[in-house]
């Protein structure tokens, strides 16, 4: 073949491969990938949550080959640094840099705060499985923020309140980081809690992070109370579990703890001396459901440790914008369509182990497990499920409208009742 | 003969060098919006902002020998009273933006009647306390700053909407504010900060009043703190604990010593060294910070005059 006949067939090759390329490709452009920034604070103070919150999100795009609703999912995955004013710019960068469709994530209320303001703005879907901040699903509602798979932070301590009742305590006294996440679930507690006859005693509000709980410990142990309830995350919750047992404070008085207090990321690492602890929450990891047992089990084959909450929160949430998507066909350009179908989605076959659908503030209703920490066949600790309130609200029994009035639980306001 | 001096133009003793230089400096800045898209135009945005902040520090650091780590939280309590004004107490935009300024006035001249007694590390320490004293405020008087959730505003006016429009609001601020620092620190008062700066004691037995100009340079230096401080408001419609953080007075004074301390218009370029750095290094790993580190420890190294200060060596060499 000579070098003119070699051009000639290359050329003609190459055309005809052209040709035959240009439907594929607009087949292509169509379907583009769906685009998911994942903001995630992988430096900073919450770090080692923020890990497994990518963990989580991997974890079921792995298992759905990264395809939702048809379409291929990329993932940009951007740091906070648990710092607001770096969510921010970062969201910025994912929503008008990286064209992404919808943000998910975030771990601090106040990140997630900051963000949600943000996109107030752009109209973009904003998806908080963590962010627990109240008024985000009440009275601040922004429509394209949407809690799945996420919970308000005084949703599941109303029914523990109601708990604490049935077993007889007459007297609780709480202790917690003194920020908005923990006067909102100390609140939800100690409102049903007086509501019911009890009396909140006392309430501690210490500075995050504080290294030495016995100035704390010392005036708990001499209030002589039933039972004592503290909302703690991250080391300040290994730190009070631990000097509450080594101040021979388990022994005597109960300890009942928001959700986050026992969670694996807190009580992976810990002995005994979380053995018995109870706490309220929609997830448990130890629970018999299948769907949660079979999720627990593949999750910790693939990451060697078992799922915390920031994980199966993360995998739940995407599970639920994949059915919403699956629902719609993808179509995730149209975010008026895709935020009202999100909306009616009700979640099946979920690691929360029963069908979940939002109430008319975009907050899921769970069934909430009170649950306790126990020893698990080969030595690690889990929650497994006691006891469960099925069906419950974000407004407990209230009426929605009467308890909007209300303002929200601040230091200064606990919903106690006056006697 | 008489000796060539620059030729003085009429503008405010500027050279004419500097002038056109300037000139085309703020041309391509405010050109900037058409080639960039709206997330850089964002990020340019901050880098002026933050331009104004570190500059606020270098009239300080750089011309009375006074290194600040309390800017962070003046900046701060004026983010924190323009998001409050505007969203608690339902000013207008402009009247909270005023009062943001002033708060943060205030605050720095109190900061300056406590520290000016001191220099060197006396004076870092100091301020350093005073400004974690703004901090522990804002994250423990939830009733009024929102605690850790911080507060959130429609602080920017309608008219500032688009990011286009923002950045040029910025720009013209900037370029006001700047004038205004140049001014201060070339003008006789400015000069007896530099006096003090070589030598307190001269200036002293002098018959200079020390602490008084101190006081006012400090104080003079929180306004403009302020103003970036205002912008930044606007900017984010969002404040919370981390803007008055010790992490922010660090970060001006980074931004400040990465441009060159004493350079002034140096702050913008080390303003946009570390937040473009920050930004296109942290979509590549979450080490990021350790990419930070490190380029600080070169800077430090190779140009401790800072960029802009080694750009001047490097040129007045070659004219000579």
């Amino acid at each position: 073949m000579d070098r003119r006949q070699f051009l000639k067939n290359t050329t003609a090759a190459v055309a005809a491969a052209g040709v035959g390329a240009a439907p594929w490709r607009s087949a292509q452009a169509q379907a583009s990938p769906i685009k998911i920034g994942l903001l995630a604070p992988l430096t900073g103070v919450v770090a080692s949550g923020g890990k497994e919150m990518v963990e989580g999100v991997q974890f079921y795009l792995d298992q759905v080959k990264n395809e939702m609703g048809g379409r291929k999912v990329e993932l940009v995955i951007e740091d906070d640094a648990s710092n607001p004013d770096t969510a921010l710019q970062k969201a910025r960068r994912l929503v008008e840099q990286g064209n992404c469709h919808m943000l998910i994530g975030n771990l601090l209320a106040n990140t997630g705060l900051a963000v949600a303001n943000y996109v107030k703005g752009t109209g973009t879907p904003y998806f908080i499985p963590i962010i627990a901040a109240d008024d985000l699903t009440q009275r601040a509602r922004i429509k394209n923020v949407i809690r799945v798979a996420g919970y308000s932070a005084s949703a599941f301590t109303h029914p523990f309140g109601d708990w604490a009742l049935k077993q007889g305590y007459k007297k609780i006294a709480t202790i917690s980081q003194d920020y908005t996440f923990g006067h909102e679930q100390c609140g939800g507690l100690a409102q049903v809690f007086t509501e019911g006859g009890g009396q909140i005693v006392q309430q501690f509000w210490h500075p995050l992070n504080t290294a030495d709980f016995s100035p704390y410990l010392g005036q708990l142990a001499d209030l002589k109370v039933d039972a004592i309830f503290a909302m703690e995350t991250g080391a300040d919750s290994t730190r009070l579990i631990q000097q509450y047992a080594s101040f021979g404070l388990k022994e005597k008085t109960p300890l009942l703890m928001a959700m986050n207090g026992t969670d694996q990321s807190v009580i992976r690492t810990m002995g005994p001396e979380c053995e018995g602890i109870i706490a309220a929450a929609h997830f448990a990891e130890g629970s018999d459901v299948p769907t949660t047992a079979k999720f627990e089990k593949d999750y910790e084959a693939k990451y060697g440790k078992i799922p915390s909450l920031y994980g199966f929160s993360m995998y739940s949430g995407m599970m639920w914008i994949d059915a919403a998507l699956k629902k719609m066909g993808g179509k995730v350009e149209d975010r008026e369509t895709f935020i009202d179908t999100v909306l009616k989605t009700e979640l099946d076959n979920s690691p929360l182990g029963k069908t979940v659908k939002f109430d008319d503030y975009g907050n899921p209703i769970y069934d909430v497990y009170i649950r306790k920490v126990v020893k698990r066949a080969d030595g690690k600790y889990w929650n497994v499920p006691i006891e469960t309130y099925p069906n419950v609200s974000q407004f407990w029994k209230y009426d929605p409208a009467t308890y909007l009035k209300q303002p929200p639980y601040s230091r200064t306001f606990q919903g106690i009742k006056k006697t | 003969m008489t000796q060539p001096v620059s030729k003085t133009s009429v503008l405010a003793g500027m050279t004419s060098r500097a002038l056109v230089i300037t000139g085309l400096v703020v041309i391509v800045a405010a050109c900037l919006p058409m080639v960039l898209s709206s997330y850089q135009v964002g990020l340019a945005t901050e880098v002026l902002i933050f331009g104004v902040l570190a500059m606020s520090i270098d009239i300080l650091a750089g011309f009375a020998g006074r290194t600040s780590l309390g800017h962070g939280a003046i900046f701060g309590v004026s983010t924190y009273v323009v998001v409050y004004a505007t969203g608690q107490a339902g000013l207008s935009p402009w009247a909270g933006f005023a009062l943001g300024v002033l708060a943060a006035t205030a605050v720095a001249s109190i900061f300056a009647l406590l520290a000016v007694r001191t220099s060197g590390v006396y004076f870092l320490l100091l301020t350093l306390a005073l400004g974690m004293i703004v901090w522990g405020v804002c994250l423990r008087w939830t009733q009024v700053t929102g605690g850790e959730n911080g507060m959130r505003a429609d602080v920017r006016p309608a008219a500032l909407m688009s990011h286009s429009a923002f950045y040029w609001a910025v720009l013209a601020g900037a370029v006001i504010v700047s004038f205004a620092m140049w001014r201060f620190v070339r003008s006789p008062f400015g000069l007896t900060l530099r006096g003090i700066r070589d030598s307190e004691s001269r200036m002293r037995s002098l018959g200079y009043n020390v602490p008084l100009h101190l006081f006012i340079g400090f104080t003079v230096s929180g306004i403009f703190a302020g103003i970036a401080g205002g912008l930044y408001a606007m900017f984010n419609n969002f404040v919370s604990p981390s803007t008055v953080a010790l992490a922010q007075s660090v970060e001006g004074v980074l931004m400040m010593i990465a441009g060159g301390v004493g350079t002034l218009f140096g702050a913008f370029v080390g303003a946009a060294a570390i937040i473009v750095l920050e930004n296109i290094v942290s979509s590549y790993t979450e080490r990021w910070l350790m990419v930070l580190g490190i380029t600080f420890v070169l800077i430090m190294i190779f140009a401790p005059e800072g960029i802009i200060g080694k750009l001047r060596a490097i040129t007045s060499r070659k004219v000579r």
